[in-house]
């Protein structure tokens, strides 16, 4: 199943909702553009919804950190919806988990964006 | 032309008690094939017996070294071959990635863990195989070829698939 990034705006905040597997090649490239093209109409709001993601390896763990640091570089915010266990142990493991900040209700991520 | 073959069987090998079944596959240098070698290491695990968060580490690892064999090593070349080989015994389930790059020294790969490589894009790969598996080396051939010899115990498996190892007593049950 190859990767799907989907863009919804809620409030001052852009929702990208991303399925499937998020794997070196296509996949990452496809989550860089999304979020480069975001930022380019000046949307620094960013909320990721990993909730249908059923894979990611290394490369798109580091597409992740390339896209928080791409937005904070900009002055924005890049956070994280619905982790699934397996991406939770593994931002776990590689120390990430207290890098991000991650949510498990939109609304309360949401919310999380206007209190900042 | 295929991109995948595929060989499996039962052997006794030297050195090894009992005997090991044995996978092999050669892929292509396609990234795409990725997806057929962690097929395989799922269908391996299964069969092994592992519980099913030990499966996902065993397949995640396979990924991790496959794509560095594909990428890093054979850098994509459609003239070079990754050689991968799965052997299961009652103790062991020891897989081989053998790609016919120039090589790498694991110890000067940089800690990804470490304050200063954090937010690095790039670096984790290999550290999350060492993670996920009990035993991690890396040798190289004269000729060219690295090989990657990861192995996990098979201490993790479901009681109910162990068919008769003796080992029952030994685990938790997942069962109850």
């Amino acid at each position: 199943m190859s990767m799907k990034a989907t863009v919804r705006q809620v409030d001052s905040v852009t929702v990208v909702d991303v399925s499937g597997r998020i794997t070196l090649g296509e996949a990452c490239k496809q989550l860089r553009d999304v979020i480069r093209g975001e930022l380019a109409k000046g949307h620094k709001n960013l909320l990721l919804n990993l909730a249908d993601v059923t894979y990611i390896d290394s490369s798109g763990i580091g597409e992740l950190v390339s896209a928080y640091t791409a937005v904070s570089n900009q002055g924005g915010q890049l956070k994280l919806l619905n982790l699934t266990k397996k991406v939770h142990d593994l931002l776990q493991i590689t120390k990430l988990y207290t890098v991000f900040d991650v949510h498990n209700d939109e609304a309360g991520a949401i919310g999380s964006f206007k209190t900042a | 032309m295929p991109y995948c073959s595929f060989v499996a069987g039962v052997i006794c090998l030297r050195g090894m008690k009992p005997e090991a079944s044995v996978v092999e596959l050669t892929l292509d240098s396609k990234l795409k094939n990725v997806e057929v070698a962690e097929e395989a290491a799922r269908r391996v695990s299964a069969k092994a017996g592992f519980d099913e968060e030990t499966e996902f580490h065993v397949e995640m690892a396979v990924h991790e070294a496959v794509i560095n064999a594909i990428y890093h090593g054979n850098k994509e070349d459609p003239r070079k071959k990754v050689y991968i080989k799965f052997l299961v015994t009652e103790e062991v389930i020891e897989i081989h990635v053998r790609d016919e790059g120039k090589g790498f020294d694991p110890s000067a790969l940089p800690d990804p863990l470490a304050k200063e490589n954090l937010l690095n894009i790039s670096g984790r790969g290999i550290f999350l195989v060492r993670k996920f598996m009990d035993e991690f080396r890396v040798a190289s051939f004269p000729g060219g070829g690295t090989e990657v010899i990861m192995i996990k115990h098979l201490t993790s498996r479901i009681p109910s698939k162990q068919g008769g190892t003796g080992r029952e007593h030994e685990g938790d049950s997942t069962s109850g």
